[in-house]
């Protein structure tokens, strides 16, 4: 037997800027109004074996003609089959994304980025709090702790969404709970359906006591990740262990464009994953 | 000195004025385009050159906040003009710059490169803080973990003909950020402009070789010694200074000041700074789609943190006031830029004070800042 040979080169060492690998569109998923996953599938073999990412991380999606768009990865990052990306049709290119069909190709560069420090976190209690399309790049997370589920201690999920039709993955709540994972969804507002809690996610943390050496996976709104970090600070968890998941304009995927800048950090290479003392002294500075 | 003899690297030789077209021949004969600054439109430009005919002989340039103006004076000093709005940034990191073209074909896109082939640039004239800002971009482009190939190609093809400055303008505090006015390193020649003759040291092995066959002369004590005065003089005429003992923590500690509103009423968000700075190097990239949507062509431009679209994301503008996008240059070229790169963004050329359409001036502005907050 041969070992696969491949020259692909995912990241920052392409001999030509920018240079995306091409990978097919192999299934659509809608996820709630304006959100679908699109499950991709890189069009050489080759790249498909050579390709693997963390937790945490993503790709720079290219859709020729339109440009790029930075868009984490929200599959499991242990199956190797196939590539998932989470996508709110929200602007330029991800408006152009929405229309693709199964079939189509997109260029793909990555992964970029610091992941989710999932083998540093193994032993503690986990609080993962997600707001709106914020849960997928936390939903990479929740499948490795499935995947590894004895080696991390209580597991909370508190995700929330404007309303209950905006909510992400509602069919796999279930699965995750079955998994041992505390599963605790609200609302912004509610519709005439909804039976479950009404606010925003901070509030969840009223909800159950948890243990000072627990730590935090926060992304969502920016607001939202403001007062999550707060609810944790006031149960004594130390900044070291809440890491936040930052969006900023990201444009090169390798802090070279200078777009994603946050103080000395490049977004795109430096983050988006933070260990949220890192961040402290200018997370709070308006317009920064 | 005949000419048969090769002076070491590290040496000083001396040329008459007029030898130095046998230098720009080799230069052509080597393979290099030579670069230059060149009196064009009423103003300066670099522009490829062929003799010293085509630099700016008996030139100078008066420089203030928002003012420029090239004087014709007449004396016979060919490097004495201090640079305009360009600078070399322009052609190791060119302004536009196509990636790649994609053809449509059964379902997926045929790749073409760009436009093919690497210049070969001497740069004939770089300044000390020119040189420093060149220095300061490699450490950008040419990292460990990322390592930029239109970038590094253009750099490593590049011959470096450096100029020790001996008229300083009035927006120049090269002094202050150590970068001149004595050109530091880095360069294969390094010329010293005196009334008749041009002082060369050499840098390296392309600047030997490319004084082959070009007659040299002795620089002896005297001339040395003319060039070490004219220099200490230069020094001491610089049109302004900046103290940077307490950068960058003198404007990472007040980010929150109310003094940076103040500037964001004078800042016209023009965006010129940013693009006549030498070591300003924020790009974003271009696709141009044919009507018919089956040909894209991919094209990296200059961007700059001054545009609106620059912090645009999905949830808005991170930095939709004026105040928030001057607070994002100046925080990061006098501050963050230390901790991302080792160094300040900053060489002291003076051209974002020049070409500041509201003259603002950023060395009046640190001191401003500084008494602000010392209160």
């Amino acid at each position: 037997m041969t070992t696969p040979v491949t020259n692909i080169k995912f990241a920052s060492h392409a001999d030509r800027l920018l240079e995306p690998v091409w990978a097919e569109i192999t299934a659509i998923t809608p996820e709630a109004e304006g959100i679908s996953t699109y499950w991709l599938k890189f069009v050489d073999p080759a790249a498909q074996a050579a390709y693997s990412f963390l937790p945490g991380q993503f790709n720079m999606v290219y859709l020729p003609g339109f440009g790029e768009a930075a868009i984490s990865v929200s599959s499991d990052s242990e199956d190797r089959s196939l590539v998932g990306h989470t996508i709110r049709f929200v602007g330029n290119v991800t408006r152009a994304v929405s229309r693709l069909k199964v079939g189509d190709v997109v260029g793909i560069r990555g992964p970029f980025g610091a992941a989710w420090p999932m083998q540093e976190i193994e032993g503690r209690d986990v609080i993962i709090a997600a707001g709106g399309i914020g849960l997928a790049p936390l939903r990479p997370p929740i499948y490795y702790i499935m995947n590894h589920r004895e080696r991390f201690g209580k597991v909370y999920l508190l995700y929330g969404a404007r309303t209950p039709s905006d909510l992400l993955y509602p069919n796999e709540y279930k699965k995750w709970e079955q998994a041992g994972i505390q599963v605790q969804i609200t609302v912004d507002r509610a519709d005439e359906n909804w039976q479950g809690q009404v606010g925003v996610v901070p509030m969840l943390f009223y909800r159950f006591r948890m243990n000072p050496e627990s730590v935090v996976l926060t992304c969502g709104p920016e607001i939202m990740i403001r007062f999550v970090v707060y609810e944790g600070l006031a149960r004594r968890i130390p900044a070291e262990n809440i890491y936040v998941s930052l969006e900023r304009n990201m444009k090169c995927g390798q802090g070279s464009c200078g777009h994603c800048q946050l103080g000395p950090y490049f977004i795109c290479k430096d983050g988006p994953v933070f260990r949220f003392d890192t961040l402290e002294s200018f997370f709070n500075v308006e317009e920064f | 000195m005949s000419s048969e003899h090769r002076p070491e690297i590290g040496s000083t030789v001396a040329i008459q004025k007029s030898a130095f077209n046998a230098l720009l021949n080799n230069l052509k004969e080597q393979g290099y385009e030579a670069i230059g600054p060149h009196v064009k439109n009423e103003t300066l430009v670099y522009e490829p050159i062929t003799a010293l005919e085509d630099l700016p002989r008996g030139y100078v340039t008066e420089q203030e906040a928002g003012h420029f103006r090239l004087i014709y004076l007449g004396h016979s000093r060919y490097f004495d003009v201090i640079p305009g709005a360009q600078s070399w940034k322009q052609f190791l990191f060119p302004s536009r710059k196509e990636l790649f073209s994609l053809t449509k074909n059964d379902g997926g896109w045929k790749m073409e490169e760009g436009e093919k082939g690497t210049p070969a640039y001497a740069f004939i004239g770089v300044r000390g803080c020119e040189l420093a800002a060149i220095q300061i971009q490699d450490n950008i482009f040419l990292r460990s973990d990322f390592n930029d190939p239109i970038y590094r190609a253009r750099r490593e093809r590049a011959f470096i003909l450096s100029v020790n400055c001996l008229h300083p303008a009035g927006t120049c505090f090269c002094v202050s950020m150590g970068t001149g006015p004595r050109v530091n390193s880095g360069y294969d020649l390094n010329l010293t402009e005196l009334e008749d003759v041009f002082l060369l040291t050499i840098g390296s092995e392309s600047g030997r070789g490319a004084l082959t066959g070009v007659p040299l002369e002795a620089a002896n004590g005297f001339v040395l010694n003319a060039a070490n005065r004219a220099l200490e003089h230069s020094a001491s005429q610089m049109g302004r200074k900046m103290d940077t003992s307490d950068l960058p923590e003198l404007i990472l500690n007040h980010l929150d000041d109310p003094y940076w509103r103040s500037i964001g009423e004078r800042c016209l968000s023009c965006a010129n700074c940013t693009q006549v700075c030498p070591t300003c190097f924020c790009w974003d990239t271009l696709d141009t789609l044919s009507l018919d949507g089956n040909e894209t062509r991919r094209t990296r431009v200059w961007d700059s943190c001054f545009n609106p679209g620059y912090s645009y994301q999905a949830g808005g503008n991170t930095r939709p006031t004026i105040h928030s996008r001057y607070r994002q240059w100046l925080s990061h070229k006098l501050g963050n830029w230390k901790q991302q790169f080792g160094t300040l963004g900053c060489v002291g050329c003076g051209r974002c004070i020049t070409w500041c359409p509201a003259a603002i001036d950023i060395t009046a502005e640190v001191v401003a800042l500084r008494e602000e907050t010392s209160r």
